[in-house]
Parts: C-alpha cells; sequence; structure tokens
C-alpha cells in the first residue's frame, strides 16, 4: 500500500488512486501499420528500477499526474501535474 | 469524548468549473474575495465555496437556491471558461460535531485530521470507509461536514454511528 | 524451575485462577502464560508436529518456538496463540497445540476496531533505545507514537541488571515513561505490536486492548485494534533476537534461551534449581550471574570459546562460577516425562554428564529486523557479531539500539537519543534534547559463530535447526544433498522457516547448515520476512468492516416505494434493483410474464436511476463526444437523443447509453449501471491527457437524478394523468425527443427512449423528489393499471428485440459489428477503437456475431453450442447462449447467443448442451419482437 503524493491534493492513500500505466506510450498515427498499433495495443515494457507513470486522483481532485515510482522498492521519487514540466528540470 | 452526528437539510448545491480567466470573476459572483485554494473551503454570501480540484469547486448552501447559484456563475463564467451544474440532489450531508468527533473519523477516514494538518477551512474529498465523501471542517469543537451520495448514506451512516460507540473508549 | 517466595514484577496479592488443558491452576497478576505454566511445574505442555516430541517453553518472548495454545473455549477461541506473549487473568483457559490450532467455526462475537493514525514518528519498542529516541524525538513537540510490544516499558532492561545514571534501571524507565506520557503529542501503546510494514512509512499495528482482563472487565471494550500508522519518521528499536544452539537433543522441555531464563528470573521470580549455561558469547554470563545472585545453582558455564576474559567472564569467575572453555554440549538427557535431566559436555576430547533442570543456551543475538525486511530494506551479514544486521536504508528510518547490530546498553542508548533528535529535526521540530543516560560499558569479547555441534556419532536426526517445524541438521543435509543450493529453495524442501513463527530463531542456523554443506560462508542470504510478524486473526483483519459495514448496499431514493410495491431486490454491482415484484403465492416465471404483458399491452413503471449519467457541457462538447462514441454526435439537434456506443482503443465494445442533446453545448449522456464510473473515468482520462486543449468539462450527475421509465402502450395517457405541460403527441414529442416540462408536479426531464420497444417515456427529477414522483406516477397510472416491472421483465422485453446487454450478451473481445451494430458506426471520420478495428482479425468472417435463437424448450444461459453433442471428442463448439428467457408474447423460448459465423448461420439447428441435457435451438435474427418498431414510435 502506497502512500502517493498528488500534485495538488498533497499525500494520500494508494486507495484513492488508479494506476494509469507507462508514461511514455504514445497512440501511433492511424497510417501506421497493423503490427505497430499491435504493440501500441497489447505490449507494455516493466522495468526493474525508475519508472515514469501515470496515475490519476480518482477519489480525490479526478485530476491525472505524472509519477516516478521505482518499481523495485515502490519508492517515489516525483510527481507532476500531466502536461506540466518535471519537478526541477524547468 | 462525545460526538454527535446529525443529517443536514436540504442542501443548494453548484459544481462550477473555472479557468484562469474566469476564476476571478467566480469567485466575485458569490461573494469571496478569491476562490479557496487547494484542500480549502471558503465562505461567500450566504454560502461556502469548496476546492475539489484545480479547476473544480462546489458551492453549498443551506439558505440559497441552486437555481440563484447557478444563474449567478452562469452569469459570471464567459462561454467556453467554464461551466456550472446544479447537483443539489448529487450528495446529501451530515454534521459530526463534539470532542470525540474526530476520533469517530478516524475509525473510517485515513485522512490527518489532526489541528496542526487540519482545521476550521480545511476541506478534503476522500474516503470514509469505502464510500467517497468530502469532508470540510467548519469550526474548533471540532465541527466536520460531510458530503456524500445518497445512496451512500445509509452505509456512511453506519460507520459514523458505530465509531460514536466505540469513541472514548481507550 | 520453581517461584521464589519474593521478588519479581508479579503481585502476590492477587492470585490468578486459570485452566490449561482442563486442569485447574493458580498464578498472580503480572504472569505470562508461559511463566504460570513454568510456575505450575508444567514443562512440557505439547509435542511437536512431525517427531511428536516433547516440547516446553524455550523463551520469553518474540523467540518463542514451541509454546503456542489454543486460547479460549468455543466461539472466543484462537489457534496457535504465543504462550509467552498471554498475561493470565481470571478465567482463562487454554490448550497445549503447538503446531495444530482449531478454528472454531462459529462467527466472533468479540468487537475488533480499526484506527487510522498519523505521527511525525513512530518509535517502535519500548525499550532503552526506542524510549530515549521517544523521549528526544518528543522534546520539541514531534507527534510521537511509540509502540511497546510488552505490557511494560522496559525492553531487554527488564531482564538485564543495569544502572542508569547510578540508579536501577526501573526508575530511568519510569521516569522516562512518565515525562512521555505529560506531553500532549505523544502516545505511549503498550500490547501494541507492529506487524506490517508499508511502503512510505505506513506500519500496520495490533493493540491487544482487553484480552488480557477477566470477562467482566472488558464490557465496552474492543479485543483489539488494529492501527494503520502513517509516520513522517520511523525509528525501529526492536532489539535482538536470541538464537538458539544446534546439537543432539536440543528441544527438550529445559532448554531455553539463556536470556529468557533471566526474564523469568527477575520478572516472574521463577528460578530453575541447577542450570548449566552453554553459550558463544559474554551475555550468557549475565544469566550465570543473576542466578548465583539469587541464590541458585549454575553448575558450569559452557563456553565455545577459549579463555573468555571479558568483563562478564571475569565476574563469574570472582563469584566461584565454574567455566569449562572451549567446550560444547553434544547431547541432553530427559527423565521419564521427556524432561531435560542433563546435559553432556565434550572438553578436551572427554564427554561427560552433568545433571541439570535447565540448559541456558546462547548461540548469539539477531537484530529483529523482520518488520523492515518485509519492505525489502537491504541486510548485510556482519562478521563482528555473526548476525544479518539492516544497511542504513533511505531517508525517513533509522534502527537503534539492538536492532542496529550495536547489542550494548551503551549503544542502546546513545544510538537511540541520537536517532530521536534527527527525527525531530527532520520533521521541523528543533529539540532541545537532554543528556544521554550514563550507563556501564561492559568489556565484552567478540562472540564466536557457532551454527552447529556436530554430533559425535554423527547421528544429527535429533539435532534440530528449525524447533517448530521439526526441521533437524539431518534434513536440511537432505536438502542440499539433493541438490538445494537457495534458502528459498531450502525454506520449501523442509519447510524450516514456514512455521507459525516464520522460523525466525531458525533462519540463520539451517542457512548455515546448508552454505557449509555446500561450500558457502555462513553468512550470503536469509530467506524473505513476510507481514504479519504475528498471526493477525479473522476478525481482526476485519475490523468493524462486517454486517451493513461490509459493503456498501447502494439503493435509489425510490427504493423504499418499490419495496413496499412487493419487489424482490437483486444486488447490480453495489445497487439494489428489483428483480420482479411477485404478488402474493405468485412465482418468478409467472410474474415476469405478467409483467411483461402490463408492458406490451397495458403500462409499466421501472426505476432506471442506477444507469449511469454524465453532464457534457462546452463549446467542444459536441467535438469530444464525436471522437469517444462509434456514432455520429454532432448531426444530433438540440432536443433529440441517440442510442451510442463506445469502443476500447483495441476495438471492442466497451458500453452503450443514450446521448440527449440538451442545447448546442450541452449534452446528457447514459452509461449502463456497472459503467458508470468506469465511463466518467475513461472520458476524464481521455479529455486531460490526450485533448486538453478542448473547452469541456464533465460533470457526474447519476444521482442528482431519478429517472422512472412509463412504458407501454398507455403510457402516454399515464403521463397526461399525472398532469404534464409537455405535448406529448406523437408529432411534437417523436421517439428519440428529450423535452423539459412538469410533470406530476415536479421539475423534470423527459425523454422518448425505449428500452422495452414500446412506447416509453423515461422521467427524469431530481433525486430528492424521486419518490415522491414514483407515487405520483403510480396513482396516475392505477386507471391504466400501470404495474411496476423488474430486471427480468426487462430482459425478456429487450432480448425480444434483440438490444443486447455489453457485459452479458459480449464477450471482451466482441466488437459492434460482432455484436449487430454495425449500423451505427460511422465511416468517415476517427473516433477510440477505429483504427483498431481496421486491423485483420476483425474481419474475419468467422467471429462470434451475436445472433438470436428459438427452441422448444427452456435453455440454459451459459449452455454451449455445439453440432453433435455425441460426436468425437473434443467436441467443437460453436458458441455459447448469453440470453435465454421464455417469451410469454410470442409463445417461444429465445434468446441471444454468440455463435462463430453466426450471422451466415441464421436458420441452422445447434445443440444448447449445459452439461447435462442438450436442447435443439435454431439461430435467428435477434430482434423477434416488432421488427418494424411501430410499436417503439407509438
Amino acid at each position: 500500500m502506497l502512500l502517493i503524493r498528488c500534485p495538488w491534493c498533497g499525500e494520500r492513500e494508494e486507495r484513492e488512486f488508479h494506476y494509469g500505466g507507462d508514461a511514455a506510450v504514445k497512440t501511433p498515427p492511424v497510417e501506421a501499420d497493423d503490427r505497430t498499433w499491435a504493440h501500441f495495443l497489447y505490449w507494455r515494457h516493466n522495468p526493474a528500477g525508475p519508472f515514469t507513470e501515470r496515475w490519476v486522483h480518482n477519489l480525490g481532485c479526478r485530476r491525472w499526474f505524472i509519477a516516478v515510482r521505482d518499481t523495485t522498492t515502490h519508492q517515489i521519487s516525483a510527481t507532476w501535474p500531466f502536461g506540466a514540466n518535471p519537478e526541477g528540470s524547468g | 469524548m462525545t460526538a454527535e452526528l446529525n443529517p443536514l437539510p436540504r442542501l443548494a448545491q453548484v459544481s462550477f468549473r473555472i479557468t484562469g480567466q474566469s476564476a476571478a470573476a467566480a469567485a466575485a459572483a458569490l461573494g469571496l474575495g478569491a476562490l479557496p485554494g487547494a484542500n480549502r473551503f471558503e465562505r461567500g454570501d450566504r454560502l461556502a465555496v469548496l476546492w475539489i480540484g484545480p479547476d473544480e469547486l462546489l458551492a453549498v448552501s443551506s439558505v440559497r437556491d441552486a437555481a440563484g447559484i447557478e444563474a449567478a456563475l452562469r452569469g459570471a463564467i464567459p462561454p467556453g471558461e467554464g461551466v456550472a451544474v446544479d447537483v443539489s440532489a448529487n450528495r446529501v450531508g451530515f454534521e459530526l460535531t463534539g470532542a470525540g468527533a474526530r476520533e469517530v473519523l478516524t475509525t473510517c477516514c485515513a485522512i490527518d485530521l489532526h489541528p496542526r494538518v487540519f482545521g476550521p477551512g480545511s476541506c478534503v474529498s476522500t474516503l470514509v470507509a469505502r464510500a467517497p465523501a468530502i469532508i470540510f471542517q467548519t469550526d474548533e469543537r471540532p465541527a466536520y461536514r460531510l458530503l456524500v451520495r445518497p445512496s451512500f448514506a445509509p452505509y456512511v451512516t453506519q460507520w459514523l454511528v458505530d465509531g460514536l460507540a466505540g469513541a472514548g473508549q481507550r | 524451575m520453581k517461584r521464589r517466595p519474593d521478588g519479581g514484577a508479579i503481585d502476590r496479592t492477587r492470585p490468578i485462577a486459570f485452566r490449561f488443558d482442563g486442569r485447574l491452576l493458580t498464578a498472580f497478576a503480572g504472569d505470562t502464560l508461559a511463566s504460570a505454566l513454568l510456575a505450575n511445574g508444567i514443562a512440557a505442555l505439547g509435542r511437536s508436529v512431525t517427531a511428536g516430541r516433547p516440547r516446553g517453553v524455550m523463551s520469553a518472548g518474540l523467540e518463542e518456538a514451541h509454546a503456542f495454545v489454543q486460547l479460549g473455549i468455543g466461539a472466543e477461541s484462537e489457534p496457535l496463540v504465543r504462550a509467552t506473549g498471554v498475561e493470565v487473568f481470571d478465567g482463562l483457559s487454554a490448550e497445549g497445540r503447538i503446531t495444530k490450532g482449531v478454528l472454531p467455526g462459529v462467527p466472533e462475537t468479540a468487537r475488533f476496531e480499526k484506527r487510522f493514525a498519523h505521527c511525525d514518528v513512530l518509535v517502535i519498542g519500548g525499550g532503552p533505545a526506542g524510549l530515549s529516541a521517544a523521549t528526544t524525538a518528543a522534546a520539541g513537540g514531534a507527534r510521537v507514537i511509540l509502540a511497546e510490544t510488552g505490557s511494560r516499558l522496559g525492553g531487554a532492561l527488564l531482564r538485564d541488571q543495569e544502572q542508569m545514571d547510578g540508579h536501577p534501571a526501573a526508575e530511568w524507565i519510569a521516569a522516562a515513561g512518565l515525562a512521555l506520557r505529560r506531553q500532549p503529542e505523544v502516545r505511549i501503546m503498550l500490547r501494541t505490536t507492529a506487524m506490517i510494514s508499508l511502503d512510505q512509512n505506513g506500519v500496520v499495528l495490533v493493540e491487544r486492548v482487553s484480552g488480557h482482563l477477566p470477562a467482566t472487565e472488558r464490557t465496552g471494550l474492543p479485543d483489539r485494534r488494529l492501527w494503520q500508522v502513517r509516520a513522517r519518521e520511523i525509528v525501529l528499536a526492536t532489539g535482538a533476537l536470541e538464537r538458539p544452539l544446534v546439537f543432539p537433543d536440543n528441544d527438550r522441555p529445559g532448554v531455553m534461551l539463556a536470556a529468557a531464563v533471566r526474564t523469568y528470573l527477575h520478572q516472574f521470580a521463577l528460578r530453575p534449581d541447577r542450570t548449566v549455561v552453554f553459550t558463544t558469547n559474554d551475555d550468557a554470563y549475565r544469566t550465570a550471574l543473576d542466578l548465583v545472585a539469587a541464590g541458585g545453582t549454575v553448575a558450569a558455564v559452557v563456553d565455545v570459546r577459549p579463555g573468555p576474559a571479558g568483563d562478564l567472564p571475569a565476574a563469574a569467575r570472582a563469584a566461584g562460577i565454574t567455566i569449562i572453555d572451549e567446550a560444547e554440549v553434544t547431547g541432553t538427557e530427559a527423565g521419564p516425562d521427556g524432561v531435560l535431566s542433563g546435559v553432556v559436555i565434550s572438553h578436551d576430547g572427554a564427554a561427560r554428564m552433568i545433571p541439570c533442570d535447565v540448559l541456558a543456551v546462547s548461540g548469539g543475538w539477531d537484530p529483529a529486523i523482520d518488520l523492515i525486511h518485509q519492505v525489502r530494506a537491504p541486510t548485510r551479514w556482519d562478521d563482528g557479531i555473526g548476525a544479518f544486521v539492516p544497511v542504513p536504508g533511505p531517508g525517513g528510518r533509522q534502527v537503534v539500539g539492538a536492532a542496529s547490530g550495536a547489542l550494548t546498553l551503551h549503544a542502546a542508548v546513545t544510538s537511540g537519543h541520537a536517532a530521536g533528535v534527527e527525527a525531530a529535526r527532520r520533521t521541523g521540530f528543533e529539540t532541545v534534547a537532554g543528556p544521554v543516560p550514563a550507563v556501564r560499558l561492559w568489556r565484552e569479547e567478540a562472540p564466536r559463530l557457532v551454527t552447529r555441534v556436530p554430533a559425535p556419532d554423527g547421528d544429527e536426526s535429533r539435532s534440530f535447526v528449525d524447533l517448530h517445524r521439526d526441521v533437524t541438521v539431518a534434513g536440511v543435509l537432505r536438502a542440499t544433498g539433493a541438490g538445494i543450493q537457495s534458502v528459498e529453495h531450502l525454506k520449501r524442501y523442509t519447510l524450516t522457516g514456514t512455521g507459525v513463527e516464520q522460523g525466525r530463531t531458525a533462519k540463520v542456523n539451517a542457512a548455515a547448515v546448508a552454505h557449509t554443506a555446500i561450500g558457502l560462508p555462513p553468512g550470503g542470504t536469509t530467506s524473505s520476512a513476510r507481514p504479519p510478524i504475528e498471526p493477525i486473526s479473522f476478525g481482526t483483519m476485519a475490523g468493524r468492516a462486517t454486517g451493513p459495514r461490509f459493503d456498501p448496499v447502494r439503493t435509489p431514493p425510490a427504493h423504499d416505494a418499490q419495496a413496499a410495491a412487493g419487489a424482490v431486490f437483486e444486488t447490480v454491482g453495489q445497487w439494489q434493483r428489483a428483480r420482479y415484484f411477485p404478488t402474493p403465492g405468485e412465482a418468478l416465471a409467472e410474474a415476469v410474464v405478467r409483467e411483461c404483458r402490463a408492458v406490451r399491452t397495458g403500462v409499466g413503471i421501472m426505476d432506471a436511476s442506477t444507469l449511469g449519467k454524465i453532464d457534457v457541457q462546452g463549446p467542444d462538447a459536441a467535438e469530444f463526444l464525436e471522437r469517444l462514441y462509434m456514432n455520429r454526435v454532432a448531426n444530433l439537434k438540440p432536443g433529440r437523443a441517440r442510442y451510442a456506443a463506445m469502443a476500447h482503443l483495441d476495438g471492442s465494445l466497451f458500453d452503450d447509453g443514450v446521448i440527449m442533446r440538451l442545447a448546442a453545448d450541452r449534452f446528457f449522456v447514459t452509461t449502463s449501471t456497472s459503467h458508470a464510473g468506469p465511463v466518467m473515468d475513461w472520458m476524464e482520462e481521455w479529455l486531460q491527457t490526450e485533448w486538453p486543449g478542448l473547452k469541456v468539462w464533465l460533470t457526474s450527475i447519476t444521482e442528482q437524478w431519478t429517472t422512472l421509465a412509463v412504458a407501454g402502450p398507455s403510457a402516454r395517457t399515464v403521463l397526461e394523468a399525472a398532469g404534464t405541460d409537455l405535448d406529448l403527441s406523437r408529432e411534437a414529442f417523436p421517439f428519440m425527443a428529450v423535452r423539459t416540462g412538469r410533470v406530476g408536479g415536479f421539475d423534470a426531464q423527459v425523454a422518448r427512449v425505449s428500452f422495452s420497444g414500446e412506447l416509453a417515456f423515461e422521467v427524469s427529477v431530481p433525486g430528492y423528489d424521486g419518490a415522491a414522483l414514483w407515487a405520483a406516477l403510480v396513482a396516475a397510472g392505477a386507471g391504466q393499471g400501470i404495474t411496476p416491472y423488474g430486471l427480468e421483465a426487462l430482459s425478456v422485453l429487450r432480448a425480444e428485440k434483440g438490444y443486447l446487454i455489453v457485459g452479458q450478451d459480449t464477450e471482451p473481445d466482441t466488437t459492434a459489428s460482432d455484436a449487430g451494430l454495425g449500423w451505427m458506426i460511422k465511416a468517415d471520420r476517427d473516433y477510440i477503437g477505429k483504427r483498431a478495428l481496421g486491423r485483420r482479425d476483425f474481419q474475419r468472417p468467422d467471429r462470434y456475431q451475436v445472433v438470436g435463437f428459438r427452441a422448444d424448450g427452456p435453455v440454459m444461459e451459459g449452455s454451449q453450442l455445439v453440432s453433435d453433442p455425441s460426436g468425437a471428442r473434443p467436441i467443437p463448439i460453436a458458441g455459447s447462449v448469453s440470453t435465454s428467457h421464455w417469451s410469454g408474447a410470442l409463445g417461444v423460448h429465445f434468446g441471444l447467443a454468440r455463435v462463430k459465423g453466426g450471422r451466415a448461420r441464421i436458420g441452422e439447428t445447434l445443440q444448447a448442451h449445459d452439461g447435462a441435457r442438450s436442447v435443439p435451438v435454431v439461430l435467428a435474427d435477434p430482434v423477434l419482437y416488432d421488427r418494424e418498431g411501430l410499436r417503439r414510435d407509438g
């Protein structure tokens, strides 16, 4: 059970949040071939270590945001609002 | 350490959304100097405005009618700079007061309600047991107001009444 | 062991009567069940799990491997309770059940509570290190929780006779406790065990609130409270656990950990007659010294090391205690009851027997760090103390005192003191800490790591490494002989560490025996620790989330009115919805036929309020919905509604509902009951993460509106009778139109949508008017015989029309085309799922498609459709039945099914096989009733 810092509401228990997966996934263009689309739809990375991922505070402010979580320790090193710049990088 | 739980009479509730362009006008329309910041609420003209999210607020009043609040907001928010929706039936209210109120909430709510962290003017959207709820503190007795979906009200009541029964034993 | 006439922390003025294995025994207030059993001469309290050997109390705390009992009687009884952690009370009853408890099999009657708590600093352990940490952490006003598993503060000081600032340690403990209790922001929690570590400094504590009290004093109190604590800083001061030594017959009752013997002496005034001490370190000499000081006999201290010369061995020599160095205990002897009667000592190549009633053993000390091991805290092997010690981890957590591997009292108070200051500083509190108490720094020599004393005769089948699980050296060697190399495999092969105490005292010895056998150093790795530290009963885990608090039971505003109308409810998600409304004595099937007939020939009323409702507003609202739904949305005119469906990104059907356009920039969208939350979340996700530039705002209004469907040929008459300012005529208010006006005295939104296929009006009013609207419409419809109908009838009515339910009649990979909804898909612009639908797999003609069927007899939902149930196996499956009903209107059994290439097979006969019997079904067009929609358009 994680304690997650919502960029808007502050630290809240994990049960107020939903996980949204890899933040780096980009929707391919409509023209991309079936293989590209299948890869987009069905394949996800699962790295060991720091992972930039999407979360939504759906039982709080309902905002989506980005978190960097180490998948081996569950330490969350940073969170920031969706569409904003990561903390510390301007 | 005793506490008391009372249902609130029907509340006028208007959910409204704002942008940077419409925030000031919306605040003025409701009699506020400024809209509340995160995890806060502010009192305005016979109503309270609760922070729900960075662009989402909830005006609540036990004396004004929702149509009037909605009209005031619609007049203040230019088209495309937000909306106002009457949600008066979307939630019902409870008031939990007394020295034991904080302890009652610790039986079913994970929010830190210590006076150093959460006091009069604080407002959160969170969970009471497994039901979504908005909790805001109105005074230092303490008094908490809870807004929950009507369909969850019996369940939330069960938890709070149970907490009242358990509060005060140490 | 025998009770001494004075001394100890027991209250001899308060005798306690309790039962063990049915025998009525006495003890004193302050006794644990373990000390009470020892005081009553019960050395063996049960037999071990596989070897069946007698076993007795071997520790005074968490290290216990033997003394587990079934505590209590009947409904209140609890299995596998550690006797060293149970305080006796009048009326206590227990049975010795070391390895196999019994679940009572009846509901709990005790009360269990949960609390959430927050603090700046959580100190776990109330010994010298924890008390020091709590004291300095609290000095600046930080919120501090001090959790101590025992019934009093003091930890190791309760067994070790130390001076602090020149006074007995008890005075320092009392003063520190008092000072802490005076601080308003400090909570001292006794009888509270930290069970589970969570990430981000979450800790689950279990507080034993009233279980130590006689039944008459428990009134109004919970048995236990589970605390979910979030701490900004944690100071782990859990001490260290003494490790047993492994030698032949090391499991006999009477073989005890050396420090535990001190605890029984000082806390419970229990003293053996004649003790042998067997040690690898200096600490066990304290036991010898204290026993002699208390008038006991110490036959010898057997030390594996040559010439121990630390302060404590020197003191022992000065006290006249025999020290046999470079020696080992190589066996034990027992009387007819299996209880220790003597030990065999091997020294200088000779063996001799020394009679004794207690053998006090010490194989060294393991820092008690299972709690942070649960959250993958790294450890390293420390050769200095011969144990795993924690590696300083991330901020937010400090390990102090013996738990850190610094085993002296001096280290405990200095590291605790410093950690408290540091924790306060990190949480923003300036702390003016008092001085560190002055304690004696004993000069101690390094321990020697001995994890196994070989058997002189080579038989190691009675040398126990895991006392609880009966795993022996021979068993471990059998495992390594079979090729086991990893401690995790060793655990599963031998079951070491799988006991209720997680093999706490066995881990290091078992791993070392295995590692030595395969040529590795003894440290290396240790098997993982799992939450919880000790068993947490189901009742404690459930807390008050029982009965009406278990799961929300949600009801719409008109629920009570439907109950009064005789509704039988069913649970849909968390909602209660009316299934049918039987008249007295009426069966389900009869009620459904009657309710369907009412809708088809007269008028019915149903509560549709649980459908999800979303207000979509803004200048880009139409564009937003256009991107989400498979249908055209932009050309929908204000005041009109459209049946619509959305797909997942992979093209599969997500949900269906109705889009109503209330104004150019405002839509009222409905979802299915089960998808109300997911669709709202889905919309927000796309709006916020992909299309933040769209000017549109979403508001969940599911509970804002009560929606009642009035359906049937007489629906119009009912609304008119209820009173309305709306023109209900077909021309003014056609099918799929939406109007606002007054109905039955309420402001309402009325939509002409129909899921039954009949003329229908869905009337929506604010939830607070919902019950009154139901009453008004039922009253207005009395003349028309208005009939409440439930989900069963609705399912018949909608299936007769071929309307499917997403999730019931579809599989997770069913597309709109598969479902027969291809007609609604727009071709001229993109929407979510469109690209995926273009993939080749979705074009296959043999995909499962939704079709209807007719049958001569009843067909069970879930039946498999096959061509020939008696054919060669495996029988190819053609499809399955998702909806099956009797149509009263048409006098036929019918339903919906998913069939491979189904639309091309209409007219074909298949067998519906439900596992027992087969029923022939004829595949058909899904629309059975009023194919032209004339009734609906009424």
